[in-house]
């Protein structure tokens, strides 16, 4: 093991990149949580690798082409009027087809599509930097603003329609940028990586926290701690960063079963 | 002089048939007003179509301009996980404006989906009277609590403390003897 490239300059725009990103995640995805569209994230990550893909094929960075198709999906969900899991199901089977069918039919799909599921954070430059400094900004503005009504919405749900309140704006507001969030954790993490950093740490908080700002904390905690963990694992013995974060966060949620709630 | 809050006038409402009406009555600013009347009359369609959230086939709700409302369900959201606290709950419910009563002291650092039916009723209760809504609508708040709960929760609703004069309480309810000891007129719905 050559310990010397966890200190490597070559490293820190990536590693500086995921951390963000293991912050920001697990605050999303508790909100997704308590409004039990958890599957939000898979579903918007698949439909951003699907356009990231495509964009890949023209030669746009992913974390560029990402966007456009989690946003699509953001944009669709408000036009239904859809709330659940259901229309993030449909998200995850067009996303899928759509990633296998431009893999199986450009010229160095085959390479693309492993690129988007094991993750291209040690490729991470300063686009994907600025992106994601921008992402960061973006929501330490929004989510101060929207967490207290999404979170109303869910404990009383009728509140908003008896007060004739414009619900639309933080609905649409978060779901935006959940979208955002998942493109751009999908161009860099890696897909199923940025579903399970916005998944895991919620589900292990949920269970344990014994208030909703401990929660907050907790999963944080937990996002950086693994991100932290798998990003040296994975360099030191030279494995995919996508599925060691898969793996690590895995073993967390196991891990945090023999956690009991004080 | 007493300010109307709501106006009920010959209402019928429902969901995809009239269920309840024609009905008529008013609310104003400091008065509690009982709803009473047997199970499945319609009294929580009543309180949906005065909250937008059930369909008006014939008459006209009337609210003040920029009313808000506090509304306490017959069924409320309880998920599988919540992980908020007591302090929390009461926070996002905007309840914070008046001290909670001591009945509820030794909930509130507990998390909402560790308390039984009866405390989470009681605490609902609270979410909606301790904030600054100007109409509070209460359906069926009676269901689940203890006596010692209900007894607290008449108290709340007969003292001033809680700002009553400010605002108005509309109670649904199927227990006569409750309502007529909170309320300044109960109004009979049996159809």
């Amino acid at each position: 093991m050559n310990f010397d490239l966890l200190f490597d300059p070559l490293f820190r725009t990536p590693f500086l990149v995921g951390l963000i990103m293991s912050v920001l995640l697990p605050l999303l995805g508790n909100l997704l949580r308590i409004r039990d569209e958890w599957l939000a994230a898979l579903g918007l990550a698949y439909l951003a690798g699907a356009t990231g893909l495509i964009g890949l094929a023209f030669g746009i960075p992913t974390v560029l082409g990402a966007p456009l198709g989690a946003l699509a999906g953001a944009a669709i969900k408000a036009f239904v009027h859809s709330h659940g899991n259901t229309i993030y199901a449909m998200m995850v089977l067009a996303g899928w087809c759509t990633t296998m069918l431009v893999a199986a039919n450009s010229p160095l799909g085959d390479v693309m599509g492993h690129a988007l599921i094991d993750g291209q954070l040690y490729f991470a430059g300063n686009v994907h930097l600025t992106v994601t400094v921008v992402l960061g900004v973006v929501a330490l503005a929004t989510l101060p603003r929207v967490s207290a009504p999404l979170i109303r919405a869910c404990l009383l749900p009728r509140h908003e329609l008896a007060n004739r309140l414009p619900a639309w704006r933080w609905h649409l507001s978060f779901d935006a940028l959940v979208a955002l969030g998942m493109a751009v954790g999908a161009g860099t993490l890696g897909l199923m990586a940025a579903f399970a950093m916005a998944f895991v740490p919620p589900l292990i908080a949920f269970r344990i926290a014994r208030n909703w700002r401990r929660c907050q904390w907790l999963s944080v905690a937990v996002g950086v701690t693994t991100y932290v963990v798998a990003f040296v694992v994975a360099l030191l013995l030279d494995q995919p960063f996508g599925p060691a974060l898969v793996a690590v966060l895995t073993v967390a949620a196991l891990l945090s079963l023999a956690v009991r709630r004080r | 002089m007493s300010v109307t809050l709501l106006e009920v006038e010959a209402l019928e409402t429902g969901y995809s048939a009239p269920i309840i009406g024609p009905i008529t009555f008013s609310v104003e600013r400091g008065h509690v007003v009982g709803l009473v009347g047997p199970n499945g009359v319609g009294k929580s369609t009543l309180l949906k179509a005065i909250a937008d959230n059930a369909q008006i086939f014939g008459g006209t709700v009337t609210r003040k301009d920029g009313l808000t409302i506090a509304w306490m369900e017959q069924q409320q959201a309880r998920l599988p996980e919540m992980p908020f606290d007591g302090w929390e709950y009461l926070s996002y419910a905007q309840a914070t404006r008046h001290a909670p009563p001591e009945r509820l002291a030794s909930w509130l650092d507990q998390r909402i989906d560790s308390l039984s039916g009866g405390q989470f009723q009681f605490l609902s209760c609270w979410a909606a009277l301790g904030g600054s809504a100007e109409l509070v609508l209460l359906d069926e708040p009676t269901n689940n609590l203890d006596d010692a709960s209900a007894d607290a929760l008449r108290t709340i609703l007969r003292r001033d403390g809680a700002g009553r004069s400010n605002r108005a309480v509309l109670i649904v309810s199927h227990d006569q003897a409750f309502l007529e000891g909170i309320c300044d007129r109960v109004l009979d719905i049996r159809g």
